[in-house]
């Protein structure tokens, strides 16, 4: 395992339970380090709960999820400190703390796990929100005074605001206009290319699976139906896996596709 | 495989003069964890005099956003200084995060905002409380236009909700008001009983516990029960469903808040506080009993004889009389609290609170009124 394909996460046979619904099954996957790693399927099929037991948010009933080689199923929160500081983490509604203004937001995460002074940290806090694409009048404003798609880039910059290594998104796109969708398609591949940042998002936007991404896990049903790039992906034979690229808005999104690569 | 530690006292970054006259020289790892010390560096930093310097920057091992910015600024403020600056040394991908950074905060730094003097808050504060006066006015003035067109039109009467509400602010009010009302029948006997001990009159207890509870207490406890059971409830209720949209909802669907929110709570409330204040008459003046009897030993049955020649029809129906009108207080205070809700979860808690003590403060103030007015009226 060279060190830059080093995984930094690794999903073993994990099984998720809600009483007799089942979540998933036997599901494995590894996001490897510096990549682009969405993972996609239809509503309900457990992706952003997958999501949710990276973060240690939830506990599946049995499997391992390793990251940055780390066991984290069963992770004591005092024990999860140093990883949670090392990864950033978008919400699909944002759920920015809406009794803090924007610049409140981002510079609580920064005051709270760094020794910065007041002022720098409310500058780096300036720093991160214009990264998002927000206007500087954006940071003094409560979440409640924003837009959908400006409270999504507020909540952006508050899960960059550590300069985190990994960077986990939840429907980082969803309920954004198509311009500014494109801004986070962007944003999204700078960070990375310059920060070196592995990501991992859970998405339904063909446009941005096309654009930004690496590699495309796709989950159906509690089971991973296949891993791969795009090109790799569009050629399966899978029925589920064809559908799902290739009904009309898959066509369409790959007509337009802008591959810099 | 090996995790990278994280290893935050031992992050070591450089600023400093390098060896070269006119040059700065930059090192080690320019990362978020690093900046305080190299704010420090900046700020004790000596500048070469020369005007052109040359910024080496090829021992830099790690840069983050937070690096970059710094980075970014020191030059700035160099360059702003009268100096020309080059960079050089810096590897491609720090450099191509160096130009990320720039590139889009070239507009950021607006200036904080500044705090308001001494004499504008008040007169903020002021305008402020003006508003939500006039705020509570019109309210009351739409709950009373929905409230005139139910009354012409009584089909548009929501009866389910007041059911549900009779149900969770009447009939659950009970245990409480009840339990608390009786206690205060006890205190009140126990703490009469000795004055009329030593005077001889003990069967004027049946007075004291009978008038004082009927006319005065027992609604005004039970008002300020209902009030942080209830007019809390309503304001929570309507903020929550004001942050998440659902009273544009309804308003988009062609149901009136008012109709569907508001006046089922006013109506309920004005039918179950009334039942409760004769309720509470009921356990307040039967606590009394207990003590009197245990005190001052009056039997039961010539408290009950006595009851009826020392509470007048009046006092009981000035005592209940005086419930719809709290009702309305609360429930109109409670709701109007609810609209103002803006946003944020924080400004739900911050109305709620508002709420009841606001409900509780009309409805204290509103008793002494109305006593003000009974004294003048010889009731």
């Amino acid at each position: 395992m060279g060190a830059d394909l080093a995984a930094v996460i690794e999903v073993e046979r994990l099984n998720t339970r809600f009483g007799a619904a089942v979540v998933h099954e036997d599901v494995s996957l590894s996001v490897r380090r510096g990549e682009i790693f969405a993972l996609v399927g239809a509503s309900g099929c457990g992706k952003s709960t997958l999501l949710r037991e990276i973060i240690l948010l939830q506990r599946p009933v049995s499997g391992s999820i390793r990251v940055f080689g780390q066991e984290v199923v069963g992770l004591s929160d005092e024990d999860a400190l140093p990883l949670r500081r090392r990864w950033g983490v978008m919400f699909e509604r944002g759920a920015l703390f809406s009794s803090l203004t924007v610049t409140e937001n981002v510079g609580m995460v920064l005051e709270e796990h760094t020794e910065l002074s007041a002022p720098l940290a409310a500058e780096i806090a300036a720093v991160k929100i214009a990264l998002t694409g927000l206007p500087p009048d954006a940071g003094p404003k409560y979440p409640s005074e924003l837009s959908g798609g400006m409270r999504k880039r507020a909540a952006l910059a508050r899960a960059i605001a550590l300069d985190p290594e990994l960077l986990l998104l939840d429907e980082p796109t969803a309920g954004l206009d198509p311009l500014s969708a494109t801004g986070i398609d962007e944003l999204v591949r700078q960070l990375r290319d310059a920060l070196g940042l592995t990501i991992m998002m859970v998405t339904h936007d063909l446009d941005l699976l096309w654009r930004a991404a690496d590699r495309v896990g796709v989950l159906h049903e509690g089971r991973i139906l296949g891993v791969g790039t795009m090109d790799e992906l569009s050629r399966s034979e899978h029925p589920l896996v064809r559908e799902y690229f290739y009904g009309p808005r898959g066509r369409a999104a790959q007509g337009q596709a802008w591959k810099p690569k | 495989m090996t995790t990278p530690p994280f290893p935050q006292s031992k992050v070591v970054a450089e600023l400093g003069p390098g060896t070269a006259p006119g040059e700065l020289r930059c090192a080690g790892a320019w990362v978020l964890h690093a900046v305080p010390q190299l704010e420090r560096r900046v700020g004790a930093l000596t500048v070469p005099a020369a005007r052109e310097l040359v910024v080496d920057a090829s021992a830099v091992t790690a840069m983050d956003t937070a690096g970059a910015w710094l980075l970014h600024r020191t030059v700035r403020a160099l360059e702003s200084r009268g100096h020309s600056l080059r960079l050089q040394g810096l590897r491609p991908e720090f450099r191509a995060l160096l130009e990320l950074v720039a590139s889009r905060t070239a507009a950021a730094g607006a200036a904080p905002a500044v705090a308001p003097g001494l004499l504008a808050q008040l007169g903020r504060k002021t305008w402020e409380i003006m508003l939500g006066t006039i705020g509570l006015l019109s309210f009351v003035g739409e709950a009373a236009v929905a409230f005139a067109r139910s009354v012409a039109d009584p089909r548009r009467i929501r009866w389910r909700p007041i059911l549900h509400n009779l149900q969770s602010a009447g009939f659950e009010a009970l245990p409480i008001t009840g339990m608390l009302t009786f206690l205060l029948g006890i205190v009140i006997a126990y703490q009469g009983a000795e004055q009329l001990q030593r005077v001889g009159a003990n069967i004027y207890i049946v007075d004291l516990v009978g008038l004082s509870m009927v006319r005065e207490l027992s609604p005004l406890i039970t008002a300020i029960i209902v009030a942080g059971r209830s007019g809390s409830a309503y304001t929570a209720q309507i903020g929550t469903m004001k942050v998440t949209e659902e009273i544009d909802a309804l308003r988009t669907v062609g149901i009136g808040p008012h109709e569907l929110l508001v006046l089922p709570k006013v109506l309920a409330l004005a039918i179950a506080l009334p039942l409760l204040t004769v309720y509470t008459d009921m356990t307040g003046v039967l606590g009394g009993m207990v003590m009197a009897r245990a005190q001052l030993g009056v039997s039961f049955g010539t408290f009950v004889d006595r009851l009826s020649d020392a509470v007048s029809l009046t006092s009981f129906l000035i005592g209940v009389g005086k419930a719809p009108v709290f009702a309305a207080i609360i429930a109109l205070v409670g709701c109007y609290q609810g609209f103002r809700v803006t946003g944020s979860a924080e400004s739900v808690g911050r109305q709620t609170t508002v709420s009841v003590v606001q409900a509780i403060f009309l409805v204290i103030l509103s008793d002494a009124l109305f006593s003000i007015a009974f004294s003048y009226l010889d009731i």
